[in-house]
């Protein structure tokens, strides 16, 4: 009998284990979803840890309304046909107020539209632990975070004092009010979840493969025309292309790479050649600007 | 040729490692180093840190930058907590748990070694062996790390002194058999991180020095596989029950391995049956192992639930009391309180417990045993725990999966203490000291919960001898 664990199964397990954990400790749980590959694997060992059983917690989904259409396409079948509970939240205030990153800039964009409209979801609904499918080799302070990571009753995540994290045994416990975001993905890294992807036929967006695609050179980034909200004078210089996405967000904040990549063996290969990280493609700044501005008002020249 | 490279991606194992030391050794040169020789470093990452670099003696760009994750930290020069970073080679995967090294930061570095394989022990070549030194020693040995590495470091601010070199690992070897250590293995290598000298490429500067470099050690030590010759331990983390038909136990298997048709046990209730189905994912197996996540299925319907044990019937069953003796390390800044009713997690049960008696304090610079009365932040000692219900456990030395659990603070569920067990004992004493002081609003406990709180009082004291008194 073989006993070696591969380090995807090693992996898995220990995602399994911290699903596991949450279901059986919190009162009311979410798992938030983003559409990406990383929640689409997320989604996946949910419903292994819980097989043949149904998954104890909802999906949420935090509408930024300026998603790519291939997203939301993409979420509403994969619901279906998992038969998963989905909540859809959006900030409707800035919605009707018509915030958006072309108008309002992505900083403003991300603070109303992104940040606020979760947090108000999540207190809304009185979850207190929320799943979220980032990993710790993303960026460099996510490094740190724990797997179990401790929000205040203002949902604030407080570096210098998190709770230490020792072996396997998760510290669950909170007050009223206070609530736990847990990152079953923590050890894993951006190939792993190429190679689990394949190995397990879990589908994912089309975006993330190449194809010919409508976009447009801003400032080097390259911006899918993804629907009439782009202004007309950056769809005007649009041009076809054959990119791909590495990640997926907002699309007028998520830029596209040049790639012949249509399949996984492809995304894997070029990401062995990458020599830019998985960040650099994501948020663009409309708000130049407004930025120089507030500089100018600080004293700037 | 892609298809090679996902196919050998997918055979690797994942080996877990600590690296201990302080800014002061080069860590965080050490590691930027292993990212950006094995080539795990992109180009935005590279800009970035040009312009910020350091340069050494011998003009090679310093990668500490690279480690760099807090705002905090980097204001203050220091790492300040555990950052984990990932790598990896042809043959392995790596997750570094990356810890400071001060004394004040002993928490720190038990957090990262807990679930290490290996530990990286940085000296410094210009100041040999010191009291930090034997203190990471000291805590990979308590932690049961099996591999330890000493990396002797800045080799070229020494000239690459074969003799001093060798005065360091005689000096640190002697010391190390005379503390009694238990590590499966002890590899000394002579690097300097920041010139790139055998930590992945061979120095060129120490023909002298004939052994394996840093990296080829990692890829080469064996990954931890006591866990699968240990009995077979799974505590029981969640019933799935989809249906009348079907009863699931699901956990992650702690230790050991187990097969449809074997006989098993649920502890503490005693109770027998045998292993009708084991479902890992989605599939049906035949057999399962440690580290595995796994649901069981059972032949007799029998009273199981979260918190409960299910061993092998036939083999050495673990231990069971409510008195445990253990080693913790006190992480909070809030010290002991001998009077409190702390939360004890230990696999996936959590009971109430109180510290009984402190035999001794332990120096952790020096191994000797002091006297002591409460334990404050960083301090390490042996204590005598009562629990309010048995705990189902091994001692750490035979068990890591069973034999470790934390301690948490009932008013600011901060993670007050890592402990790991040394000994647990059924029965209870009734030796005078055997009384509980409650107060309520000390232990965040609501008034009307009063009454709730005696009834389970009386439980613990009938099953314990042990006296309670709760005042509001």
């Amino acid at each position: 009998m073989d006993y070696n664990l591969s380090h995807l199964r090693a992996l898995e397990a220990e995602s399994i284990e911290i699903i596991r954990e949450v279901a059986a400790e919190f009162s009311s749980p979410v798992m938030l979803y983003s559409i990406g590959k990383d929640s689409s694997v997320m989604a996946h060992l949910a419903k292994k840890a819980f097989y043949p059983g149904r998954v104890p917690f909802p999906l949420m989904h935090i509408d930024s309304k300026w998603k790519f259409s291939e997203m939301i396409a993409f979420r509403d079948r994969f619901a279906r046909e998992n038969d998963w509970e989905l909540i859809v939240e959006y900030n409707r205030t800035a919605y009707e107020q018509g915030v958006g990153p072309f108008t309002h800039g992505s900083k403003v964009h991300t603070e109303l539209m992104k940040t606020r409209a979760l947090l108000d979801a999540l207190k809304r609904y009185g979850f207190d632990a929320a799943f979220g499918g980032a990993r710790r080799d993303e960026e460099k302070s996510r490094a740190k975070e724990r797997i179990f990571s401790f929000r205040n009753t203002q949902q604030q995540w407080e570096p210098k004092s998190q709770r230490p994290e020792l072996w396997n045994i998760y510290n669950t416990r909170i007050r009223k009010g206070e609530s736990i975001r847990v990152f079953p993905l923590s050890n894993w890294t951006e190939i792993d979840i190429w190679q689990y992807i394949r190995h397990e036929n879990i589908p994912v967006v089309p975006l993330y493969f190449a194809a010919e695609r409508s976009v447009v050179d801003i400032d080097g980034n390259l911006i899918l025309v993804d629907d009439m909200r782009m202004p007309k004078h950056l769809r005007e210089r649009a041009e076809r292309r054959k990119v791909r996405f590495r990640t997926l967000g907002c699309y007028p904040l998520t830029g596209a790479i040049e790639s012949n990549a249509d399949t996984i063996e492809g995304i894997v290969e070029e990401m062995i050649l990458a020599t830019r990280s998985e960040r650099t493609t994501r948020v663009i700044d409309f708000d130049r600007e407004a930025s120089m501005e507030q500089k100018k008002r600080e004293g700037y020249f | 040729m892609i298809e090679d490279f996902l196919a050998q991606d997918e055979r690797k194992d994942m080996l877990r490692l600590l690296t201990a030391g302080s800014v002061d050794d080069g860590k965080s040169t050490l590691i930027g180093r292993l990212l950006f020789d094995s080539k795990q470093v992109y180009e935005d990452q590279l800009q970035a840190l040009s312009q910020e670099s350091r340069r050494g003696s011998c003009g090679g760009t310093d990668y500490a930058l690279l480690c760099d994750g807090l705002k905090a930290e980097r204001e203050q020069g220091i790492t300040i907590d555990v950052a984990y970073r990932y790598f990896a080679t042809a043959q392995r995967k790596f997750i570094i748990a990356d810890t400071p090294g001060h004394e004040q930061y002993t928490r720190n570095m038990v957090t990262g070694g807990s679930t290490a394989d290996l530990a990286i022990v940085l000296v410094d070549a210009r100041q040999g062996i010191t009291t930090q030194t034997r203190r990471h020693s000291h805590i990979i040995d308590m932690l049961g790390i099996e591999h330890i590495v000493l990396a002797i470091n800045k080799m070229d601010s020494i000239g690459y002194s074969a003799e001093q070199f060798n005065s360091i690992a005689k000096q640190y070897t002697a010391w190390a058999t005379e503390q009694g250590f238990s590590f499966a293995s002890l590899k000394i290598v002579p690097i300097s991180a920041l010139c790139g000298d055998n930590v992945v490429n061979r120095s060129q500067s120490m023909p002298w020095y004939n052994g394996p470099t840093l990296l080829e050690i990692l890829e080469s030590t064996p990954i931890c596989s006591s866990g699968v010759s240990a009995p077979f331990r799974m505590p029981v983390q969640y019933v799935i029950r989809p249906n009348q038909d079907f009863r699931g136990f699901a956990g992650r298997i702690a230790s050991g391995t187990i097969r449809v048709g074997d006989k098993i046990t649920v502890l503490p209730s005693g109770k027998s049956s045998q292993v009708a189905q084991i479902i890992t994912g989605t599939i049906r197996s035949t057999y399962a192992f440690a580290p595995q996540s796994v649901t069981i299925v059972l032949d007799d319907q029998i009273d199981i639930s979260r918190g409960d044990m299910i061993v092998r019937s036939e083999q050495h069953r673990p231990a069971m009391g409510q008195k445990i003796s253990a080693i913790v390390v006190w992480m909070d800044e809030e010290p002991m309180d001998r009077e409190k009713l702390y939360y004890l997690k230990q696999g996936t049960l959590t009971v109430r417990a109180t510290v009984r008696a402190i035999p001794y304090l332990l120096d952790i610079n020096t191994g000797n045993k002091l006297e002591c009365n409460t334990l404050s932040l960083n301090q390490i000692a042996a204590v005598e725990i009562l629990c309010s219900s048995p705990l189902v456990c091994d001692s750490y030395s035979d068990n890591k999966g069973t034999g470790a659990f934390i301690i948490i603070d009932p008013l600011t569920n901060f993670t007050s203490a890592a402990g790991i067990i040394t000994g647990a004992e059924a029965e209870s004493t009734t030796d005078g000291n055997s009384v509980i002081n409650i107060s309520l609003s000390r232990h965040g406990i609501a008034i009307q919960n009063m009454e709730l709180l005696n009834s389970f009082c009386k439980i613990v004291e009938s099953r314990t001898g042990v006296t309670i008194n709760c005042t509001e």
